[in-house]
C-alpha cells in the first residue's frame, strides 16, 4: 500500500464531536469485540462482549435514526479522506431504520442464544461461535451503513462468511447442517461474485466507487450498456442474496439447519439487509426514473414476488418440518417486501420497507419458538410438537402470536404492513394485486392453522408430555419479540414513520454528495456537484 | 525419526531465517516499494510452511502452537482497528492517520500506514499458518515411513 499522502490541502482534518462518530462507532463496536473475543478466548466473556456490543450498536442505531427522522442526511469520511476519494458512511432514514432492525433483533436474540447455543453447540466452539456472529453482525451493520459500493461487497463477504461458519455449526445436531451450509456457500459466493462484476461495470463505465457520486455520473452520461450490465449483475447477485423467488434454493436449508438462535438471527436481518441494498442501488445509484429500473420493477420484479407469494407458501404448507415451514414462509414474505418495492409509489414502497422491519421481527419471534420446542423436545417436527400448547403454554402463545402477525391478522405488525400493500396497489389502481395479497394471507392461515392445531388440539406424546417452558433467559426475549408484533401493530409512529421518510428519500434518487464530518472542503478532484 | 531427505533439510535450515528477514523487509519497505502487510504475511507464513513440510508439522508446531496463531490472526485485526481507535481518541475520524503527527499530516500518515499493514501482516500470518495446520493435521492417506 504505498500511499502518497499528497498536498495537505486534500486530507481534512478536524477534530469532531462523539455524536459526529456514531455512523461509524455503530459498525466499529461489534468488530472490534470480535477480535477481542478471540484474544482474550475466554469462554464466559465471549457472550458478554457480544451482548454488549449488541446492546451499544442498538442504541447508536436509535440515536443515528432519531437524527435523520426529519430526513437528513449524515456523513462520515473514514480516514478524514473526503469522499468520493475515501469511503464515506452515509446515514440516512432508510439505512438508519435497518441499522436498528439488525443491532435490535441481535440484542434481543442474544440472551436467548446463550441457553440455545449452550443446548446445541458443544462448550469447546463457544468462543469462537460468538466470534463469528460478532462478525455476521458487523458485516450486515457495515453493509447498510456503508455509502461506498465496494465496501458493501467487503462487509457482505465479512458477514457472509461468517453466517457459512454459523450454518454449519448445527451439524451437532444434524448433520445435514454441512451440506445447508455448502450450499448456502455456494450460492452466497455466486451472488457475491455476480454483485462485485457489477460493480466493477459501474467502476468502468463511472470511474468511482462511492454510491452517490456513481449516482452523480450516471445522470450526466445516461445509461449505456455498460450501466445495464452492472444493474442486472447487482441485481441478480443481491437477488441471490436476499433469496428472491427463483433464487431462494439455499434458503430453506440453511434456516433449517442452522442453530435455532441463528436462524431466528438471520431470518429477522440477513435477508433484509441484502434488500435494503437492492432497494439502495435501485433507487440512489440508478435513479427511480430510468427506464431500465422502471421496467426491471414492472415486468421482472412483481411478477418474481407474486410467484413467491403463492409458490412458497403452497410449499409451506406441505411441509412436515415446522422450521422448514416457516423458512418457505420466508421466501414468501419477501414477495410481499419486493411486491411493494416494485408499485414503484411512495405508500408501495412505505409499505415494502415496513414489512421489511414487521416481518424480520415476526420470523424472529417464530424461530426464537422453534428454538425453544427444539430445546425441550429435540425437534421440530409436526408429530413431535403435538400438545405442547398445553406443555410449553407461553412458548406456545408467543408462537401463536407470532403466527397471527405472518398471516397479518388486523392489530399485528403484519396486518400494518399488508394492509398499507393493498392499499398501495389499490392507490395504483392494480385491484388484482390487492386480491392476490389477501389470496396468498388465506394460504399462511392454513400453514399457520396446521401449527396451532398441532400446539393445542393433540394429546402430547412422549418427549412432548413432559416439556416444560424453557428458562427464562430464553422466554423473556421470545416474549420481547412477541409483544414487538403486537406493539407494532399498535403504535406504528416508528415503523411508519421511519419507514414513510426511508422512502421519499430514496423515490427522490440520490441526495448527491455531501460535505462530511471531518471533511468539509472540496476536493480538487472531487465531483462534488 | 526420519533420515532421508537430507538435502532438503540442511536447505530449509538454511532458507527459513532468510525468508523471515525478507519478510520483514516486504514488510516495512511496504510504504517506499511494492509490497506491505499482506505479501510479507504470506512470505512470514511459508517460513513456518516450508519448516512444517519438511521435519514434520509436529515441529513447527512446537515453535507456534495453533492457539498462538489463532491469537495471531486476531491480534493483527485488533493493532488495524486499535490505529483507527487511537485516531479517533486524538480527535480526529476514525483511521485518519494525520492525528499521529498534527503539525506534519504526511509524516502520521507514513506512521499509521506502518501500524495498519502491521497488523495486516500479522493477521495474514496466522490465516496462512493456520490454513496450513487444518490441512496437514488431516490423519495422512500414505504415513511417511511408505516412502
Amino acid at each position: 500500500m504505498a500511499t502518497e499522502t499528497g498536498t495537505a490541502q486534500e486530507v481534512v482534518h478536524q477534530a469532531a464531536a462523539l455524536a459526529d462518530h456514531l455512523p461509524m462507532l455503530v459498525v466499529l463496536v461489534p468488530f472490534v469485540a470480535a477480535p477481542l473475543v478471540v484474544v482474550l478466548g475466554s469462554r464466559g466473556l465471549a457472550w458478554w462482549l457480544a451482548f454488549v456490543a449488541s446492546v451499544v450498536s442498538t442504541v447508536i442505531a436509535a440515536a443515528l435514526l432519531a437524527r435523520v427522522f426529519d430526513g437528513s442526511v449524515i456523513s462520515y469520511a473514514i480516514g478524514g479522506w473526503a469522499p468520493p476519494l475515501g469511503i464515506e458512511y452515509r446515514i440516512d432514514a432508510a439505512n438508519a431504520f435497518v441499522l436498528l432492525l439488525v443491532a435490535g433483533i441481535s440484542t434481543v436474540i442474544l440472551p436467548y442464544a446463550k441457553v440455545s447455543v449452550a443446548a446445541e453447540v458443544p462448550k469447546k466452539n463457544h468462543t469462537l461461535f460468538y466470534a463469528a456472529y460478532l462478525l455476521c453482525f458487523t458485516g450486515l451493520l457495515g453493509v447498510t451503513a456503508t455509502g461506498d459500493a465496494f465496501n458493501v461487497f467487503v462487509f457482505l463477504e465479512i458477514s457472509s462468511l461468517s453466517t457459512y461458519v454459523l450454518v454449519a455449526q448445527g451439524s451437532y445436531r444434524d448433520k445435514r447442517a454441512f451440506t445447508a451450509a455448502y450450499d448456502y456457500l455456494i450460492m452466497g459466493t455466486i451472488g457475491a461474485t455476480f454483485f462485485v462484476i457489477g460493480i466493477g461495470f459501474l467502476y468502468m463505465a463511472t470511474g468511482t466507487l462511492n454510491m452517490a457520486d456513481i449516482a452523480d455520473r450516471i445522470a450526466e452520461q445516461g445509461s449505456n450498456r455498460t450501466v445495464r450490465a452492472a444493474f442486472a449483475f447487482i441485481v441478480v447477485g443481491m437477488g441471490l442474496k436476499a433469496a428472491v423467488y427463483p433464487l431462494h434454493l439455499w434458503l430453506p436449508g440453511a434456516y433449517t439447519r442452522a442453530p435455532s438462535a441463528i436462524t431466528a438471527f438471520l431470518a429477522g436481518t440477513a435477508t433484509k439487509v441484502a434488500i435494503y441494498v437492492l432497494l439502495r442501488f435501485f433507487f440512489s445509484v440508478f435513479q427511480p426514473g430510468f427506464t431500465f429500473t422502471v421496467n426491471t420493477l414492472e415486468i421482472i420484479v412483481i411478477p418474481l414476488a407474486i410467484l413467491a407469494m403463492f409458490a412458497a407458501s403452497f410449499i409451506a404448507i406441505f411441509q412436515n418440518d415446522f422450521k422448514r415451514m416457516l423458512a418457505y414462509s420466508s421466501i414468501a414474505q419477501i414477495g410481499y417486501i419486493l411486491l411493494g418495492v416494485g408499485l414503484l409509489t411512495a405508500t408501495g414502497l412505505t409499505a415494502g420497507i415496513a414489512h421489511l422491519f414487521n416481518h424480520g421481527i415476526t420470523k424472529a419471534t417464530l424461530f426464537m419458538g422453534v428454538g425453544a420446542i427444539v430445546l425441550r423436545v429435540g425437534g421440530s417436527w409436526y408429530d413431535r410438537i403435538d400438545g405442547l400448547g398445553r406443555t410449553m403454554p407461553w412458548t406456545s402463545a408467543a408462537i401463536v402470536l407470532g403466527g397471527l402477525s405472518l398471516i397479518g391478522v388486523p392489530g399485528t405488525a403484519g396486518f400494518i404492513s399488508k394492509w398499507l400493500l393493498v392499499q398501495a396497489a389499490l392507490e395504483k389502481g392494480w385491484w388484482p394485486i390487492a386480491l392476490l395479497v389477501v389470496a396468498s394471507s388465506l394460504l399462511a392461515v392454513v400453514y399457520v392453522w396446521r401449527v396451532v392445531e398441532a400446539l393445542y388440539l393433540r394429546v402430547p406424546q412422549g418427549r412432548a408430555a413432559e416439556a416444560t417452558d424453557p428458562p427464562l433467559m430464553m422466554l423473556i426475549p421470545l416474549g420481547l419479540a412477541a409483544l414487538a408484533c403486537i406493539w407494532f401493530g399498535f403504535d406504528t409512529r416508528v415503523t411508519i414513520g421511519a419507514s414513510q421518510m426511508a422512502a421519499e428519500g430514496l423515490l427522490a434518487g440520490s441526495a448527491g454528495m455531501l460535505d462530511s464530518v471531518g471533511a468539509s472542503s472540496a476536493l480538487p478532484l472531487g465531483a462534488g456537484h | 525419526m526420519m533420515h532421508h531427505h537430507l538435502i532438503l533439510r540442511v536447505v530449509t535450515k538454511l532458507l527459513v531465517g532468510t525468508i523471515i528477514l525478507f519478510a520483514l523487509y516486504v514488510q516495512f519497505h511496504g510504504d517506499f516499494s511494492p509490497g506491505g502487510g499482506f505479501q510479507a504475511g504470506v512470505i512470514m507464513a511459508v517460513a513456518f510452511i516450508l519448516y512444517g513440510i519438511v521435519f514434520r508439522l509436529e515441529k513447527v508446531q512446537r515453535v507456534l502452537p495453533p492457539w498462538v496463531v489463532h491469537k495471531l490472526m486476531a491480534l493483527g485485526v485488533l493493532i488495524y482497528a486499535g490505529t483507527g481507535i487511537l485516531s479517533f481518541f486524538l480527535g480526529y475520524n476514525y483511521l485518519d492517520y494525520g492525528a499521529f503527527s498534527p503539525d506534519h499530516p504526511s509524516h502520521g500518515q507514513h506512521w499509521g500506514i506502518l501500524a495498519v499493514e502491521f497488523g495486516v501482516g500479522v493477521t495474514v500470518t496466522g490465516v496462512m499458518i493456520s490454513i496450513y495446520y487444518a490441512f496437514a493435521a488431516r490423519t495422512p492417506l500414505i504415513d511417511d515411513e511408505a516412502w
